[in-house]
């Protein structure tokens, strides 16, 4: 039963993830339309043949711009769990592994981060920053060190106490060589996890940050800044906000489906 | 006692800090207030003057006991772009968006506890699984696009309510509530999705144990034990998920705001971030920051006194 379901979730969460992926790389080398091209004969025009998803108010075709956007997507969410996981994971182990003071420390600070809603403080961080797709991705990066941080280090606590450890400890191996080559690749399975959660945060934060037009800026296309395009023109042409949202929706679910199916518990 | 003094502590210190971290994060950006106020043409002289006279060319410590006692007092200095003090904007718009939490956490728990019940009364039946699919799609949709969606068949295909019509609390406040049902669905079905999840979770994990069989070989009907004795003990966990929901309804609704036109936090925090008006950002972020540590420190209260156990470990 629950092995059928995983197998579901994986076969529906692979072909999310597939179709997405596909759209993003065909449109690094190919789109229908010039995205940023402006068309006044062709305006919020309804999805057709020539035009797959319609077009936005300027005359711009929604499809190339979809592709676009959902590149930005994928690169902020990319580099964003880089930034988080190269961090968080060093930080996490040598907490996780040490302990004491520092440890404490840490870990009050993660708590106090932790219980303020993210986006508030990416909006402080963009405030201070500036807008655009890079500060996004820093302000986003370092958010996000403290989730990683944590997971990280949970799993060190109890590694650290577990045989295979102790024996090494014993040939003589240096702290060093244990964090790293021993006790590290054990946390494969955890971290890939976190990675995916952290991507699809990543990924909805950044649309938000965009739809408030605090994110990502033109000429950069953003998934998020075509949603509140789109509001203007909702009664007339609905196609332009579904067509960005359910992008998003189809990353994110995609995804999470294969997180839950247990893709990457092998 | 021990226990309450000790969470007492944290929380002052919290409060601290983030208090701290509000004001040095905006000490950091180039330009202050006395140049906000000149304008760049304003020479060297002017600047050193009214930075005089400001007390901006204190020590960072003075001024940041100045800031924490002016933010105790409730007074943020004036905004740059409206002209009028930050303290009487917030109390304007606190309310909306204090309202709109508060729904959201609502249909949050209304929705989520009866579909967390028929979850784990069959576990792996039809309706388990069509939940667990429907949450597991709701939580990929971005609050925002939920409310565009909502927009787009309540307001504009069956047209329930008017979009971007706002009714100030003061003028009806029936009128004003029902206009808020829709953002707080916007703010919370993507929650529910997780809320359910866990609920259900704790439930099973309840049901395993020996006092329900004892329960049933007593006699009682399932149901029985579901809501008289299973029930009171799955909540306990979801306690502690409150704080977490209030978080995270607080941050829904400022980017649900801006879809449905609300006049609350949320938007003020926005264009105050566009108009660079820093006195704005930082009290909206250290009112929102301060609503979410005490609230998680209301909880924490609740939760020791439902279960005697937290307070040992």
């Amino acid at each position: 039963m629950g092995k059928q379901k995983n197998r579901l979730n994986f076969i529906v969460g692979i072909s999310l993830v597939s179709f997405a992926l596909l759209l993003v790389i065909v449109g690094i080398f190919y789109t229908p339309y010039d995205p940023n091209e402006m068309n006044v004969l062709a305006k919020n025009q309804a999805p057709s043949l020539s035009h797959l998803f319609g077009t936005d108010y300027m005359g711009r075709d929604i499809l190339s711009r979809v592709m676009e956007g959902a590149f930005t997507t994928f690169f902020v969410g990319i580099a964003t769990v880089i930034i988080g996981a190269t961090i968080g994971s060093i930080l996490g182990a040598v907490t996780g592994y040490f302990g004491g003071i520092v440890d404490e420390i840490l870990m009050r600070i993660n708590d106090a981060v932790a219980s303020f809603p993210s986006i508030l403080l990416a909006l402080v961080f963009v405030s201070i920053l500036g807008t655009g797709k890079y500060n996004v991705i820093l302000a986003l990066g370092i958010l996000f060190i403290p989730s990683f941080a944590r997971v990280i280090r949970s799993e060190f606590i109890i590694q650290k106490e577990m045989d295979y450890v102790k024996s090494a400890s014993l040939l003589g191996a240096s702290h060093i060589r244990i964090i790293f080559l021993h006790i590290f690749p054990n946390t494969k399975a955890i971290l890939r996890s976190a990675i995916t959660i952290g991507f699809n945060n990543a990924v909805l934060a950044e649309a938000g940050m965009s739809y408030l037009s605090l994110g990502v800026q033109p000429p950069d296309a953003s998934l998020g800044r075509m949603l509140s395009e789109s509001q203007t023109y909702l009664f007339g042409a609905p196609w332009m906000a579904l067509a960005p949202g359910l992008m998003i929706v189809i990353t994110v679910l995609g995804f999470s489906l294969l997180n839950e199916g247990g893709a990457w518990h092998e | 006692m021990k226990f309450y003094i000790k969470k007492l502590i944290t929380l002052i210190i919290t409060l601290l800090f983030v208090s701290f971290i509000t004001f040095f994060a905006f000490q950091v950006i180039p330009g202050d207030s006395a140049v906000a106020k000149l304008g760049m043409d304003a020479t060297e002289e002017q600047l050193f003057e009214l930075r005089e006279s400001m007390g901006l060319n204190d020590p960072m410590f003075v001024r940041y006991g100045r800031f924490l006692k002016n933010a105790i007092t409730g007074d943020f200095g004036t905004s740059t772009q409206y002209n009028v003090s930050v303290g009487s904007l917030i109390s304007e718009r606190l309310p909306v968006t204090a309202w709109l939490a508060a729904l959201s956490v609502l249909f949050m728990v209304v929705i989520s506890l009866p579909l967390g019940l028929l979850c784990a009364r069959k576990e792996n039946g039809f309706l388990d699984r069509f939940l667990t699919f429907l949450s597991q799609t709701f939580m990929a949709v971005p609050p925002f696009f939920l409310g565009i969606i909502i927009t787009l068949i309540f307001g504009i295909v069956l047209k329930w309510f008017i979009p971007g019509k706002f009714i100030p609390i003061s003028q009806d406040f029936g009128g004003f509530l029902s206009y808020m049902v829709f953002p707080a669905f916007a703010v919370s079905i993507p929650k529910v999705a997780m809320l359910t999840k866990f609920l259900k979770t704790s439930l099973l994990r309840e049901l395993s144990f020996d006092y329900v069989r004892t329960a049933r070989s007593k006699g009682l009907k399932k149901k029985q034990i579901m809501t008289k004795h299973v029930l009171k003990n799955a909540l306990i966990p979801v306690i502690t998920f409150f704080g977490m929901l209030i978080a995270d309804a607080l941050a829904g609704s400022i980017v649900v705001e801006q879809v449905f036109n609300l006049p609350g936090m949320g938007r003020m925090l926005v264009t105050a971030i566009a108009n660079r008006d820093f006195s704005v950002v930082s009290a909206a972020v250290l009112y929102i920051a301060g609503i979410v540590i005490i609230i998680n420190f209301i909880v924490d209260m609740t939760y020791q006194k439902v279960d005697p156990r937290v307070r040992i470990s």
